[in-house]
């Protein structure tokens, strides 16, 4: 299905990268990265297994401190800032985890109010119910407001675990692997809801994935990360109109599979 | 190229004892600021508390029962069977109930705390309440820790009142004493700094069961195998940390009492 054509505002960058380095004991992971993402903009960031796609959007939201260069968000340099400045912007960033990461002692209401509760302590229980059932009903599963985690599908989990991070009406949000894990038509369900978020909550994104399928279906732009560094940027055709192996060989494969 | 400052295993070792020290440090800064996590750490002092009881009842009872007629032979000897009363609240007080309610919750709370928070850990549950503003350690760690901190010297007093019963169970069924006598000579024996050395103990066991579930549940790792390692090494450092505190605290009340 082709993407609606989303209003991306070139002229303003919510993310910037420069330089970013991290390494793991003795293995380098991310080797001098640079990145930017506009406002508005989808950002699908390929790679395989292990490039530190997952570790780049830790970084990204402050779980992760880098070994060396700048990750600006928002207009704020992340690595510089203090626990409450650092909690103040995450309230700006919504991380969808690529097991969903739903709290499973919880029912899906709680898992929701969670964060609701504890960032705005004064609101009504009234507000916090209309609140719950607005996002609920964005990814479609207004029936499972009182059923546990566990009693969910894996689709559903992922579309719970984007609702919880909706809740916060964030202006940044970070997809691991939305698709990992899913059936090809649930996975197309996933890429309709980012592509929904996008266009509804007025969000720019960064997509994690290795799902070529995902990659073109909510991909406004595609940057290819390969041995610690982006090699390749641009549409989903750009990226992969080249004769570099590794890349021909990644999209092959994915094919394939 | 990471460089290390000594060995890598030696800087592992510093790293480790670091993070301890943070964690430590942590609890005790955000234990006093707001916001307060009230429903949180009620429903742990319930888990804590009164899922235990239980346990501690059968145990407290059985060891009251058991160390009593393991006692009588050796006075017998000496036809002092009437110290019994005396030499079990001795026993009873000021060490086996702080120390078996500890042991107890290290068992069952410890373990607990370490395979919950480890297995939330390894499924990024506490990374998903972090990105989400909200604080984690607060929630899982602090309600917790207060938890135990708070339970385990209730139930270190419930304990003794459990396994003083099933002494007097058997002194009654073998000496015909009689309730009255048996409390009467069970409270000449033990003074105030007996049951007030006896509740701090508990107090810092308590700590001790629940700060060391929360720290080895909150940095385990590798999937569920670290769940399981984090259950099993909460349950054996908080088991040999109990014991080294019960001999330090064993010695300053010695002397307080000798002063």
């Amino acid at each position: 299905m082709k993407k609606e054509e989303p209003k991306i505002d070139y002229s303003n960058k919510v993310i910037e990268i420069r330089g970013l380095e991290k390494s793991f004991d003795e293995l380098d992971i991310l080797r001098g990265v640079d990145l930017d993402l506009y406002q508005g903009e989808n950002l699908v960031v390929l790679g395989r297994s292990g490039t530190g796609k997952s570790v780049l959007i830790k970084i990204i939201s402050g779980l992760l401190k880098p070994d060396a260069g700048r990750v600006n968000v928002l207009g704020q340099e992340v690595e510089t800032l203090n626990a409450k400045e650092l909690q103040a912007l995450r309230l700006k960033i919504g991380f969808s985890f690529q097991n969903s990461a739903l709290y499973d002692s919880m029912t899906i209401r709680e898992n929701l109010e969670f964060p609701l509760v504890r960032n705005s302590r004064h609101m009504s229980r009234k507000d916090i119910d209309r609140i719950v059932e607005v996002v609920l009903d964005a990814v479609g599963l207004s029936q499972t407001i009182n059923q546990m985690p566990s009693e969910l599908s894996g689709g559903q989990r992922k579309r719970i675990g984007i609702a919880r991070t909706l809740i916060l009406r964030p202006e940044i949000m970070l997809y691991d692997e939305p698709t990992a894990g899913l059936d090809p038509i649930t996975s197309i369900e996933i890429n309709k809801l980012i592509n929904e978020v996008q266009r509804r909550f007025k969000t720019s994104s960064i997509i994690i994935t290795h799902d070529l399928t995902c990659a073109r279906a909510t991909g406004d732009r595609i940057a290819m990360l390969l041995d610690g560094q982006f090699q390749r940027q641009g549409t989903f055709e750009e990226v992969f109109d080249t004769n570099d192996e590794r890349i021909q060989s990644f999209y092959n494969y994915n094919f394939i599979q | 190229m990471r460089k290390y400052v000594t060995t890598r295993r030696l800087d592992r070792v510093f790293l480790e004892l670091y993070r301890i020290y943070i964690f430590i440090g942590r609890f005790f800064k955000e234990v006093f600021l707001p916001p307060y996590e009230a429903k949180e750490i009620l429903a742990q002092c319930y888990e804590v508390g009164v899922r235990s009881l239980p346990l501690i009842s059968l145990t407290g009872f059985i060891i009251g029962i058991v160390f009593t007629n393991q006692s009588r032979p050796s006075l017998a000897e000496f036809g002092a069977t009437s110290w019994l009363p005396a030499l079990i609240s001795i026993a009873i007080v000021r060490a086996l109930a702080p120390l078996v309610t500890a042991i107890i919750a290290a068992g069952r709370v410890g373990s607990s705390i370490g395979a919950e928070l480890g297995s939330m850990k390894v499924t990024e549950q506490i990374d998903a309440m972090e990105v989400s503003a909200t604080n984690p350690f607060k929630f899982l760690v602090v309600s917790r820790v207060l938890a135990t901190t708070l339970m385990i010297p209730a139930l270190t007093m419930y304990t003794m009142f459990v396994a003083l019963m099933g002494a007097y169970l058997s002194v009654h069924q073998n000496e015909l004493t009689s309730i009255t006598t048996y409390f009467v000579q069970v409270f000449s024996a033990i003074s105030f700094l007996d049951i007030f050395a006896s509740v701090i103990k508990s107090f810092l066991f308590g700590f001790t069961v629940g700060m060391v579930g929360c720290y080895k549940g909150y940095h385990s790792s590798k999937g569920t195998e670290g769940v399981g390692k984090a259950a099993n090494s909460s349950v054996v450092t908080a088991m040999f940390l109990i014991f080294i505190e019960e001999l330090l605290t064993m010695q300053i009340i010695n002397a307080i009492r000798a002063f």
